[in-house]
């Protein structure tokens, strides 16, 4: 895992589909490119719906998910490329 | 008439010239079809009629109009006849959840036909959207409004239906007809019904 400074952090704990990705994404056009978005979640789907908008959209990668389901806390890291 | 074995009289083969020129030919129209295909390289489309307007089968255009525009789609959502009311500013906030029709209800048909049953069924509902934390039909539109998502409202079903133009909300587009649906829908990469 490469090392990465987290620029800025958008909370959607509580939010269900669609708005963590909705968010996410109104949050990354906010960024500057090279930025890092965390994005706290806890919504269980957000992985699955993260993941994939991040591999289908131009200019932004993911860059590491982190699923404490235990405590139903999901964390997303979003770079934005350009 | 058939046959697998290929003949020595079967006319001369092609020289090396027509080969040659064959495959510039092929050439020259692969390159015309690239820059074709680049021409085209803007943002993919989506183009949603949303037909319905009870509480249920509101969230499916929404959703997806959001979620396609966080994917970089450029979204239109024509709604027409009963889909104008998730657009209509007083309409919206009191969509209803029918309590017969759906074998699923947690009650029989019959009994769901009882006056008041639809209430009952609706308040439900919207307990359930509160408690689960899930948008409202009036957040969802302004998170598609912000985002870009064109939502059209129908104009000759506004007519039909006796709504004025200054019912919906703003940034809603009016003056639209089938003609424009289909327009969209030509160009779009996904067409949805709803």
């Amino acid at each position: 895992m490469e090392d990465y400074e987290i620029t800025e952090t958008l909370d959607v704990t509580g939010q269900n589909c669609p708005m963590p990705v909705v968010k996410t994404k109104q949050a990354v056009d906010e960024l500057d490119a090279g930025a890092v978005l965390e994005v706290l979640a806890t919504d269980p789907g957000s992985v699955s719906d993260l993941g994939g908008w991040a591999e289908t959209t131009d200019g932004v990668e993911l860059l590491d998910q982190d699923a404490d389901e235990a405590d139903g806390r999901y964390t997303h890291y979003v770079r934005k490329t350009e | 008439m058939s046959t697998d074995t290929p003949s020595a009289d079967d006319g001369a083969a092609p020289s090396r010239a027509e080969l040659e020129a064959r495959v510039a030919e092929l050439e020259a129209h692969v390159a015309e079809l690239d820059a074709a295909t680049d021409e085209d390289d803007g943002p993919p489309k989506m183009s949603i009629i949303a037909t319905k307007g009870t509480l249920d089968m509101a969230y499916p255009p929404l959703i997806l109009a959001s979620t396609a525009a966080a994917f970089g789609y450029e979204v239109t959502v024509f709604h027409t006849f009963w889909g104008l009311d998730i657009l209509h500013e007083e309409r919206s906030k009191d969509l209803k959840l029918s309590a017969v029709g759906n074998p699923n209800m947690p009650l029989p048909n019959l009994l769901g036909a009882l006056p008041g049953m639809d209430r009952l069924t609706t308040r439900m509902m919207e307990k359930r959207i509160a408690d689960n934390d899930t948008a409202t039909v009036e957040e969802l539109l302004g998170t598609g409004l912000d985002m870009g998502v064109e939502f059209q409202a129908c104009q000759m079903t506004i007519d039909l239906m006796g709504y004025d133009e200054a019912d919906f909300y703003d940034g809603v587009t009016t003056g639209v007809g089938a003609a424009t649906a289909i327009q969209d829908m030509a160009e779009a990469d996904i067409q949805l019904l709803v």
